[in-house]
């Protein structure tokens, strides 16, 4: 008698109907971009506080650099002395007091360059006015040595390495931006769903133990059954929780971002700055040519059938083990000792995939990392963006599988005997003999 | 073929514990078999190889002359000891669900459940979730699911354990009823006084090992120690007990009664009939009480388990 249909059927209507799952679904995609919004509109006013900077050359030279600009306001102190300009800038509640001391070299100019301040000074404002001065300086330097300023105007150039593959495809900076937003997304999905839904189905095998119902349910069906049916159960309710996720949160934040006026990609990422330093080369109508070239240069078919090949696989891998701990304990404190020697190879990946995937994807330590079976998943799915050979993937998939079903039939195990123990945390001894049963 | 469930010298091993040794028993059909035993001595492994939770290191067991199988599931009904349900699942979409786990179709396990609800009373429970129920209660749908697939034999461990008097009575009235029905009982419990009320056969294991099995009332004469419960009436007591004594064995009274000048217990040779002894008594002093005594299942439990 099959009954996985069943089973499953249930496991999901439980976890589809239970109240705190329905809450979590539609609060967390409202909290998120809450806090998107929020955050972004902190960052925005940041941005648009008005700031007074008070600057007192005594060199005569630098003063017409330093422009207002929409949110900063130069205010050039003429004749005071360095007591007298802090005192007054203190008075005046102004951001802060830049002091270019009087020196005769040129060269020393730029180690005389002071900033008083109240509070100290934000890094960007530092950086901004230190490429000022610099830019400055400069420029008089070269006009010492006879260079004019439109030589140095026109001595500026701006490369942009075209890059072409040996094949011919053509290909932009913007196409690595392109390979690890996809490869990160993925892999980093897979991530959260075996933490969140893995620990689901820990908790529904503790639920079975502790309501001792498993007994009953055993005499009926059999403990793999019932196992592949809680996983697949609670996958598909994962399945559906993300999807309304995604869909939720698209619709939110078009909502807030339109009602707000908040744009709410301001709250800015590392890759965006990644992007934006693309977008800065190569200019914004360029860019939305090459942002549509990169994501139709990338391997999509590969990319879709590997994601859901290595996703399945890497999630069934991971909650049959899950199951397995479930079933060995009595009750959800108990599980510590047991998640850590799950949980250590899957921030190992993330980690192996953040660090080493974007720096070489095609390395050793990338490729190692790709192949063993408890890091493939999220390692491979963020290094096939960048094209990685069939065989390759076909091989680590067969591992991945291999290493699955070696997984069920030892989670199978320990489930089978672990649902009818009872009383004290089993160790990993125990554990190793209930294999043997 | 009159035995419905049969072990062959079944054996099973937890790591180096042994848990069952070479234990058979036969369960006629028809019969409400107990299997007794101390804590631990490897009933609810037994139960459990029935049930096919557990597979049998060695032996085989025979169900209706057949070799388990899967498919034998839905012959037997099991209320383990260890017992619960969902508990945040409705009563009447967990009754469906177990129920086709058990191989009913949804519409067959409806009608089952609709016919049993109405028999104990407690329709009005179907959309409440077990959560909400006293134990006794949770208990009683936890009946109703073991039986409704009316399998041929039915495992209870324990069954009366939470029920209050008045609802044990009932579910003894329903274990009884279902007996008569045609189906095959193997109970499992530590009150003897249910054995004694319902147990036709039993079979005691102890230390893994089965070291007693047959008919109750057989088992029973085996035991009996030809002693007979006497209380007498004499005005000369002295002399009576003194020409009981020179007779016959006699041994401290283990009965309550009224105001009886004379309580013994005699108990009479091989080849001495109760007829001699009641002859006896009739002739020295009036007779009040004449009973002879039969060993309870607690008696037999005990001396047993002791022995061994």
């Amino acid at each position: 008698m099959n009954h996985l249909p069943l089973i499953i059927k249930r496991e999901y209507l439980t976890k589809v109907k239970n109240k705190s799952f329905i809450i979590m679904t539609f609060l967390s995609p409202l909290i998120m971009i809450a806090l998107i919004a929020v955050v972004a509109y902190l960052s925005q006013l940041n941005n648009d506080k008005q700031r007074t900077i008070s600057i007192l050359d005594e060199t005569g030279y630098l003063s017409d650099i330093f422009q207002n600009t929409e949110n900063t306001t130069y205010t050039k102190l003429n004749g005071l002395d360095l007591d007298d300009a802090i005192a007054l800038v203190k008075e005046k509640e102004d951001y802060g007091l830049l002091h270019i001391a009087k020196v005769d070299a040129l060269d020393a100019v730029s180690n005389n360059v002071k900033f008083y301040s109240e509070e100290s000074p934000s890094l960007s404002i530092m950086s901004g006015l230190e490429r000022k001065i610099e830019k400055r300086l400069q420029e008089i330097k070269l006009q010492k040595d006879g260079v004019t300023l439109t030589q140095i105007e026109a001595s500026k150039t701006n490369v942009d390495i075209a890059q072409e593959s040996f094949e011919g495809e053509k290909s932009s900076k913007i196409d690595n931006v392109v390979k690890l937003a996809f490869g990160g997304i993925a892999g980093y999905l897979l991530f959260m769903f075996i933490i969140i839904y893995g620990n689901m189905i820990m908790r529904s095998v503790i639920e079975e133990k502790t309501s001792r119902i498993i007994e009953v349910i055993i005499s009926s069906v059999k403990p793999i059954q019932l196992m592949m049916g809680k996983i697949i159960g609670t996958s598909l309710a994962g399945v559906t929780q993300f999807a309304i996720w995604v869909i939720l949160g698209g619709v939110l934040m078009m909502v807030v971002s339109s009602i707000f006026g908040i744009d709410l990609s301001q709250a800015s990422t590392p890759q965006q700055e990644l992007m934006n330093q693309a977008m800065e080369a190569e200019g914004a109508q360029a860019m939305a040519e090459n942002l549509i070239t990169a994501i139709s240069n990338l391997p999509l078919a590969n990319l879709v059938v590997a994601f859901m090949f290595f996703f399945i696989g890497g999630y069934l891998l991971y909650s049959s083990l899950y199951a397995a701990i479930g079933a060995a304990v009595d009750n959800e404190t108990d599980t510590q000792q047991f998640m850590l020697p799950i949980l250590m190879p899957l921030i190992l990946a993330v980690y192996v995939g953040v660090f080493t995937v974007i720096e070489d994807p095609h390395g050793t330590v990338s490729t190692v990392f790709s192949f063993i079976p408890f890091t493939s998943p999220v390692v491979m799915l963020m290094r096939i963006p960048f094209g990685v050979p069939l065989w390759q993937q076909g091989l680590s998939l067969v591992l991945l599988i291999g290493t699955f079903i070696l997984a069920v039939w030892f989670a199978a195990k320990i489930y089978r005997v672990g649902i009818l123990m009872y009383g004290k945390k089993p160790t990993y001894k125990e554990l190793f003999k209930w294999l043997k049963y | 073929m009159n035995d419905l469930l049969v072990a062959n010298s079944v054996s099973k091993n937890f790591g180096d514990f042994k848990a069952l040794n070479k234990v058979s028993i036969a369960v006629p059909k028809g019969s409400i078999f107990g299997l007794l035993g101390p804590n631990g001595a490897g009933k609810t492994t037994l139960i459990r190889i029935v049930n096919q939770i557990t597979m049998p290191d060695e032996g085989t067991v025979l169900l209706d002359g057949k070799t388990l199988k899967p498919e034998h599931i839905r012959d037997i009904g099991y209320l383990p000891e260890e017992r619960g349900l969902y508990k945040s699942m409705k009563v009447g979409e967990q009754c469906l669900y177990l129920a086709q786990l058990k191989g009913l179709s949804k519409s067959e396990a409806k009608t089952r459940l609709k016919y049993w609800f109405d028999k104990l009373e407690i329709g009005d429970w179907w959309n409440k979730k077990i959560q909400e129920l006293s134990k006794g209660q949770a208990q009683k749908i936890q009946f109703v699911v073991t039986v409704l697939h009316q399998p041929k034999l039915l495992i209870f461990d324990e069954p009366f354990s939470g029920f209050d008097p008045i609802n044990a009575n009932l579910i003894k009235d329903e274990i009884l009823q279902l007996r008569d029905e045609g189906a095959t009982v193997i109970f499992s419990t530590h009150r003897m006084e249910s054995v004694e009320e319902l147990c036709d056969h039993i079979a005691l294991i102890h230390k893994s090992n089965k070291i007693l099995d047959g008919k109750l009332n057989d088992i029973k004469r085996q035991y009996k120690t030809n002693t007979f419960e006497v209380a007498l009436e004499s005005p000369n007591k002295e002399r009576v007990l003194s020409e009981i004594q020179n007779t016959f064995e006699v041994l401290p009274a283990t009965f309550k009664n009224l105001n009886n000048d004379i309580k013994l217990n005699v108990k009479i040779g091989e080849n001495t009939s109760p007829n001699d002894l009641l002859s006896f008594l009739t002739s020295k002093a009036e007779v009040h009480h004449f009973v002879e005594v039969i060993p309870s299942a607690n008696d037999i439990f005990i001396q047993t388990v002791k022995n061994n």
